[in-house]
């Protein structure tokens, strides 16, 4: 399902919105991200729904002023309103995004039932993000941000993060 | 719709949220390892952001013109209504683990009843929160087994915490007037149906700790009605200074 589909989006303003940034994943646009539940322009002014990954995450400040900033250089007014229900998942973060993430270090969400055995039984499913391998243990639950857990990797010795699955 | 009650009502779940956060807060830099101290504040960050959902939705009830910093930030002791339990001391970390654990399996039932509240934006918020909050419990939880089998030394620290932070676990089934009233509209959750839960998820877990469960039957309770622990003001001046020596401060 492309993000399109399943979020409201004026097909005039992804390629703005192509050029905002998740300020903690910098690789990830916010329609990798898929934190946009709508951005439409009505009379003149684009209006963005924003939804928080997690209840707390302080990049939803960032993002809203980085979205004030790329429409302002259109001299377009943004307003952007902060939505939470339906509550954001990991399912909506893009292919593309998952790939990016991965290649930036940052292991991708395994499926729901898979994410509780290595949070919490210890399983071997993570794959490493440096050399590949799922011989893999968890460091901490609590990673660097609120998404994410911090694992090591037991062949190659690097440290990386997880981004835990949210549904 | 009683908008007093419902106002009071939100004011108290946001209040036990925030008062546990600046709690938790207190130990950034300063927790006994990186990681522990990385989850401690990932912990006050979920807490916070659930807070500020509230206080947000609160402010609009009132329709004063009040923003969540004016609710957070610029109330006096007697206005918060947070259970005396998250205003406690951090001591040492057994403390931090037990306050936390003693409180989250408590969250948790509480958000599993609160995403059927029909008020759609406290459903919302419980329904954005209840994965973080059953992190959290995992995270507690797993310290207080951890602490409670682990050597002579930390199952003693451990049961001290437990004992003396049981007494005041009975306030967090307390109901106020607003909590009655709300109960009655379908608002607000109606916590005593899940007390007995509540003993028997946390005594299973002390005996997995290898922890006895407390047989007090001695409990304290006043921060839900505003009557607060001593500590609380110390806490206030912490948390409110900036707000009062330069008022409408941003950062």
């Amino acid at each position: 399902m492309s993000l399109t589909q399943i979020a409201n989006i004026d097909a005039h303003l992804i390629p703005i919105l192509e050029q905002v940034n998740d300020p903690e994943i910098p690789v990830l646009t916010v329609l990798d991200l898929g934190v946009i539940r709508e951005a439409i322009e009505v009379n003149g002014i684009i209006k963005v729904k924003l939804t928080p990954t997690y209840s707390g995450c302080p990049a939803m400040d960032v993002i809203g002023d980085d979205l004030k900033i790329a429409f302002a250089k259109l001299n377009k007014k943004v307003e952007v309103q902060l939505v939470l229900s339906p509550a954001w998942s990991t399912d909506w973060i893009s292919e593309a995004g998952l790939q990016k993430m991965e290649e930036y270090g940052i292991a991708r969400p395994l499926t729901e039932s898979a994410d509780k055995d290595v949070l919490l039984k210890n399983a071997k499913k993570v794959k490493c993000t440096n050399c590949g391998s799922k011989n893999t243990h968890l460091v901490s639950q609590f990673g660097s941000t609120a998404c994410k857990a911090l694992f090591k990797c037991d062949d190659c010795q690097e440290p990386f993060d997880y981004f835990k699955c949210l549904k | 719709m009683n908008k007093k009650h419902l106002f009071d009502y939100i004011i108290s779940i946001a209040d036990n949220s925030l008062i546990l956060a600046q709690r938790l807060g207190e130990l950034c830099g300063h927790g006994p390892t990186l990681e522990t101290d990385i989850a401690g504040t990932n912990i006050a960050l979920d807490l916070i952001g659930q807070t500020r959902n509230y206080y947000q939705y609160a402010a609009q009830i009132q329709g004063e013109g009040k923003t969540e910093d004016d609710l957070a930030f610029l109330r006096l002791e007697r206005e918060y209504k947070n259970v005396l339990l998250v205003e406690q001391p951090n001591e040492h970390f057994g403390y931090v683990m037990g306050r936390q654990f003693l409180f989250d399996v408590y969250h948790l039932l509480f958000m599993n009843e609160l995403l059927k509240s029909k008020d759609e934006t406290l459903a919302a918020i419980a329904k954005k929160g209840i994965k973080e909050v059953s992190y959290h419990k995992r995270f507690s939880g797993d310290w207080v087994k951890r602490l409670g089998d682990g050597t002579e030394e930390s199952n003693q620290k451990m049961q001290e915490a437990i004992d003396e932070l049981w007494a005041y676990t009975d306030e967090l089934f307390d109901q106020p007037e607003a909590d009655k009233t709300m109960i009655a509209e379908g608002v607000a959750v109606d916590t005593l149906k899940f007390k007995e839960t509540y003993y028997e998820e946390v005594s299973t877990l002390l005996k997995e700790a290898n922890l006895q469960v407390p047989e007090s039957k001695y409990f304290i309770r006043g921060g839900k009605t505003g009557v607060h622990s001593e500590f609380m003001g110390y806490i206030l001046s912490d948390m409110q200074y900036m707000q009062r020596t330069y008022p409408n401060m941003e950062w």
